[in-house]
């Protein structure tokens, strides 16, 4: 089972990565998909995630094939 | 309902002409069109700004600002809409943002286009970095709310 994640605008420049790939054999919350990925980077509080293109809680769960994103405030318009 | 994201620089005012001079079923039927344009100013917090690049999700931007357009659609009756934004390299005065709503009464077009540019600016999935007049670059890090008066 795989997990497809990116990272976008500053949030990217701090993780150094635009995308992550993340191997897990059951589903995992979103923070605990965080965690694994940056285990030496406490995520930042406004930290926003989207699963599949749609808002998620932290808490959500992300399963085998899901795309997960972890973004900064949006400031668009 | 039209949503396009735009790569080149465009007239906002020839952009709603145009989208409206389509419209021709709906000639006679509404009478209030309300619009926002957002520009690109070139100062923000004090600080010359000469250039910005807007990041954006493909996919998901356009998923979320449709979504956007359908809760205004079920709270107003609007006949018609039109969202426009750029993304890439803009410069100060390209126009960044347009939301224009059609509808029989001017309420229902003032609060509908109001609704869905503050959801574009608090949900959207956009970034601007700033290139100030220094040379330095930085993110914007939030957007303000758009219901409280902003200083200078």
């Amino acid at each position: 089972m795989s997990i497809k994640v990116r990272y976008f605008a500053s949030l990217k420049d701090s993780v150094g990565r635009g995308e992550d790939e993340l191997h897990v054999s059951d589903p995992l919350a979103v923070h605990a998909v965080w965690q694994r990925l940056n285990p030496d980077f406490a995520m930042p509080d406004a930290v926003l995630a989207a699963v599949n293109m749609d808002y998620v809680a932290l808490d959500a769960l992300v399963t085998d094939g899901d795309v997960l994103a972890f973004f900064p405030p949006v400031t668009g318009g | 309902m039209s949503i396009k994201l735009c790569e080149q620089a465009f007239d906002p005012w020839r952009e709603i002409a145009s989208y409206q001079a389509g419209l021709a079923s709906l000639a006679g039927k509404y009478g209030a069109t309300g619009v926002f344009v957002g520009s690109m100013r070139d100062f923000n917090r004090g600080d010359g700004v000469k250039s910005m690049f807007l990041e954006h999700y493909p996919g998901m931007t356009e998923k979320q600002l449709q979504h956007i357009v359908e809760q205004a659609q079920a709270q107003w009756p609007i006949l018609e809409s039109l969202v426009m934004h750029r993304v890439g390299w803009v410069k100060p005065d390209d126009a960044l943002v347009v939301v224009a709503v059609w509808s029989a009464q001017r309420g229902d077009a003032f609060d509908a286009s109001r609704f869905i540019m503050e959801n574009l600016k608090s949900r959207a999935p956009f970034w601007k970095k700033e290139v100030l007049a220094s040379g330095a670059e930085r993110w914007v890090e939030k957007n303000t709310d758009g219901y409280q008066r902003q200083p200078g």
